[in-house]
C-alpha cells in the first residue's frame, strides 16, 4: 500500500490526465456499442422507456456543459453577487419545465420540439419556424461546446487545440451517430458521474483547508480555519473594497438588468429543445415530472457548489499574488502565464503585482476559466486530483455537444425530411437520413470550433434569450390556451425571434453602428442577455392580438389540446 | 361524473397548484434574492448575508424541493381522478 502510494505521488499529472481521460473515453465507447440504435424511436428518444433515474442523469450532464464546469465559478468570481443571474436562471428553468411543460410535452408524445410545433398549430409553415429556431439554437450552442473540448485538450495533454476538436468531434461521432439518442443517454449517464466527481474532490480538499468544514456549501459561509474568528466572507468583502473592487456579495449590475437577465435565462432553459427532447424518454407523464425533479437535484448539487469554488479561489489568488514580489510566484502562475490565461506587465516597475480595480493602475490581467482549471494547483492538491479536472470538463463537454447534435440531426431527417420534403421515406430510410445529418452537424460544429467565428462565444449566451423569444411562449399558449391558433403563434415566433436578434446585432455585436454602443443606450437600461425577456414578452402580446382578430384552431386540434392535459394513456400517443 | 366535467375539474385542481407553487418560486428567486436582497442582507446567518444566501443558495434548494411537492401532488391528484397508470 506505502508503495502504490509513493508511486501514485511520481505519476506527473500529465500522465494522470491520459490515465482518466483514456479511461473514460473507453467507457463512453463502450456504453455506444451496448446501445446501439435500431430504429427511429430508438434514435430519437431511446425507445421511450428510459426510467426516470436514468433520464434525469442524463438531463443533468446534457445540460451542464462546459460553460457550467469550467466557466460559471469564475464569472461569479469576478462578478460576486450578480453571478446570481447564472445560478437562479440555469436552475430555476427546471420548475417551469416540470410544472408547465416536461408533462404536456411527453403526453402528446412526439419525437421532437417542431413536430409539436407544427400539430398544435396544424402548419407546415409554423413547423418550418421551429425547425429554424431550433437549428439556430443549437448550432449557436454546440460551437461553443467543441471550442471547449479544444481548450481542455490543449491545455492538459499539450496537444493543438484543432487536434482536440477533431479528437472530441471523432468520439461524439461514434456515439451519436451509433446509438442515437439511446447511446447518447447512457453515455451521459456516465459522464454525470464523471463530471460531478470530478468538481466535487477538488472543492472538498479546499473547503477543508480554507474553513475546516468538508461541506463547500456551508463552508464558504463559516469562519475562517485559521482561528480569526473572522467569516470567510466578510475577509473577501473587505479584500474587495481594498483593491477598490466593489462588495463581493454587493454586486454592481442594476435591479432591472439583473431581473431580466434571470428571467431570460429562466425561461430560456425551459424552452431549449436540447433540454425539453429529454423528457420524450421516459415512458409515463409521471415519469417526466419526477425526472425533471431528479435533473434538478443532480444540476444543483453543482450549482450550489460553484459560488462556493468562487469565493475560494477568489480569496487564495488575491491572497497569493496581490502586492507580492513577482519573482517569487508560485509554479502554477508560470505555468498558466504560458498559455496567455495569466498575463503580468509591470507598469510601474517596482517588480510587485499590482492587481486592483482602476485599469490603468491594474497589471495582472486573469482568464475566468483559471478560476476552476487552476484552483487544485493553487491549493497544491495531488496531481491525480488535477488530472480529475479534465476529465470532468471533457464529459461536460461532450455530454451536451451529443444532445446538441441529436436534435440538429432529428430536425432535419425528422421534421424537414419526413414531415415535410419525403413522407413517404421508410424507417429504415429516415433512420439512414438521421445518421448522415448527425455526421455533417458534427462536422459543421467542428469546423466551428477550429475556426471560432468572433461573434459565437457572444451568442452562446444569448442562445436562451434565442428559445426564451421563440419557443417557450408558443408552447406555453399551445398547452394553457386551447383558442391559440396558427396564426398568433407563427407571428409571435418571428416577431419575437426577429426583435431579439436585431437587439443582439445591435447591442452586442455592433454590426449596425462602427462600434458597438454604450450601456447607456440599452431599453430601459437592460443588456443584451436580458433582452430575452422582453422579446418573449413581445411574443406574447404579438400571438394573443392576432389570435383575437382571427379564427380558433379546428376542432381536432382543439380536442388534442385537451388530450394532452390528462396525464393517462401516453404510452399510444408514440405510435404515430 | 362524465369523462368531460372530470377532466375538467383535474385541470381547475392542477392549474390551482401551479399558480401556488410559482408563486413560491417567484418570492424565492426574484423576491428575496433581488428585489429585497438589500433589506434580507440586514440579517446575517453565520457568514451569509440572507439576501445574498437566498440569491446565491437559498433560492436553488427551494426550486427542487418545489418540483419534489408537485410530483406528489400530482400523483395524488391523479389517483383521485383515476388517471393514475
Amino acid at each position: 500500500m506505502m508503495n502504490s502510494l509513493l508511486i501514485a505521488e511520481q505519476v506527473s499529472v500529465q500522465n494522470w490526465t491520459y490515465i482518466l481521460v483514456g479511461l473514460t473515453f473507453t467507457l463512453y465507447i463502450g456504453i455506444a456499442i451496448w446501445s446501439r440504435a435500431g430504429s427511429t424511436k430508438e434514435f430519437y428518444v431511446a425507445g421511450g422507456g428510459v426510467s426516470p433515474l436514468a433520464n434525469g442523469m442524463a438531463t443533468a450532464a446534457d445540460w451542464m456543459s462546459a460553460a457550467s464546469f469550467i466557466s460559471m465559478a469564475g464569472i461569479i468570481s469576478f462578478a460576486g453577487y450578480d453571478g446570481a443571474v447564472y445560478l437562479m436562471g440555469w436552475t430555476g428553468g427546471y420548475v417551469l419545465l416540470a410544472l408547465l411543460l416536461a408533462p404536456y410535452l411527453r403526453k402528446f408524445g412526439k419525437f421532437t420540439v417542431p413536430d409539436f410545433i407544427g400539430d398544435r398549430y396544424y402548419s407546415n409553415t409554423a413547423r418550418t419556424v421551429g425547425v429554424f429556431c431550433a437549428l439556430l439554437v443549437s448550432f449557436t450552442y454546440v460551437a461553443g461546446q467543441m471550442r471547449g473540448v479544444g481548450l481542455v485538450f490543449s491545455r492538459f495533454l499539450e496537444v493543438d487545440i484543432n487536434t482536440g476538436v477533431i479528437i472530441g468531434m471523432l468520439i461524439v461521432l461514434f456515439y451519436a451517430v451509433l446509438g442515437g439518442m439511446k447511446g447518447i443517454t447512457y453515455t451521459q449517464v456516465a459522464q454525470y458521474c464523471v463530471l460531478i466527481f470530478a468538481f466535487m474532490v477538488p472543492v472538498i480538499f479546499i473547503s477543508i483547508q480554507m474553513t475546516g468544514n468538508p461541506i463547500p456549501q456551508l463552508g464558504f459561509g463559516g469562519e475562517l480555519a485559521d482561528g480569526s474568528g473572522t467569516y470567510l466572507l466578510d475577509k473577501l468583502d473587505g479584500l474587495s473594497t481594498d483593491l477598490g473592487f466593489a462588495e463581493y456579495t454587493e454586486g454592481s449590475k442594476p435591479l432591472i438588468d439583473v431581473f431580466a437577465i434571470t428571467l431570460a435565462l429562466m425561461v430560456g432553459t425551459a424552452g431549449l429543445p436540447h433540454v425539453i427532447v429529454r423528457f420524450f424518454t421516459v415512458k409515463r407523464v409521471k415519469d417526466a415530472r419526477k425526472s425533471a425533479g431528479i435533473a434538478l437535484l443532480l444540476i444543483v448539487i453543482l450549482y450550489t457548489t460553484a459560488p462556493a469554488v468562487s469565493v475560494f479561489a477568489r480569496t487564495n489568488m488575491i491572497e497569493t499574488v496581490s502586492n507580492q514580489p513577482y519573482a517569487n510566484v508560485p509554479e502554477w502562475f508560470k505555468k498558466w502565464e504560458t498559455t496567455k490565461l495569466i498575463t503580468f506587465t509591470d507598469k510601474n516597475n517596482d517588480g510587485l503585482i499590482q492587481y486592483v480595480a482602476d485599469k490603468s493602475k491594474n497589471e495582472l490581467v486573469v482568464d475566468r476559466d483559471i478560476m476552476v482549471l487552476a484552483n487544485p494547483e493553487i491549493a497544491q492538491l495531488p496531481n491525480w486530483v488535477i488530472a480529475l479536472v479534465a476529465a470532468g470538463a471533457l464529459a461536460a463537454a461532450l455530454s451536451t455537444a451529443a444532445g446538441l447534435l441529436l436534435v440538429i440531426s432529428a430536425s432535419v431527417s425528422h421534421d424537414l425530411i419526413k414531415k415535410m420534403i419525403n413522407p413517404k421515406i421508410s424507417e429504415k430510410g429516415e433512420l439512414v437520413a438521421a445518421r448522415l445529418s448527425a455526421v455533417v452537424a458534427v462536422c459543421v460544429a467542428g469546423y466551428f470550433g477550429i475556426n471560432p467565428p468572433g461573434f459565437v462565444a457572444a451568442t452562446v449566451a444569448l442562445a436562451f434569450g434565442l428559445a426564451a423569444a421563440s419557443f417557450f411562449p408558443a408552447i406555453i399558449l399551445g398547452i394553457f390556451y386551447k383558442r391559440m391558433n396558427k396564426e398568433g403563434a407563427i407571428a409571435g415566433m418571428v416577431v419575437g425571434i426577429t426583435a431579439m436578434l436585431l437587439y443582439m446585432i445591435k447591442y452586442k455585436l455592433g454590426w449596425f453602428d462602427e462600434v458597438v454602443p454604450d450601456k447607456s443606450e440599452w431599453w430601459f437600461g437592460i443588456s443584451p442577455e436580458g433582452f430575452g425577456t422582453v422579446a418573449m414578452l413581445l411574443n406574447f402580446i404579438v400571438s394573443i392580438t392576432i389570435m383575437k382578430f382571427t379564427k380558433a384552431p379546428p376542432k381536432e386540434v382543439q380536442d388534442i389540446v385537451e388530450k394532452i392535459r390528462i396525464p393517462s394513456g401516453a404510452g399510444e400517443a408514440v405510435n404515430h | 361524473m362524465t369523462n368531460k366535467s372530470n377532466s375538467k375539474a383535474y385541470w381547475k385542481e392542477n392549474i390551482r397548484y401551479v399558480l401556488i407553487l410559482l408563486f413560491i418560486w417567484f418570492l424565492v428567486s426574484f423576491g428575496a434574492g433581488i428585489i429585497f436582497k438589500d433589506a434580507l442582507n440586514e440579517i446575517k446567518i453565520g457568514g451569509f448575508k440572507l439576501g445574498f444566501w437566498f440569491a446565491q443558495q437559498g433560492s436553488m434548494y427551494v426550486f427542487v424541493i418545489l418540483i419534489f411537492v408537485y410530483v406528489r401532488l400530482m400523483n395524488k391528484l391523479d389517483k383521485k381522478y383515476g388517471y393514475d397508470e
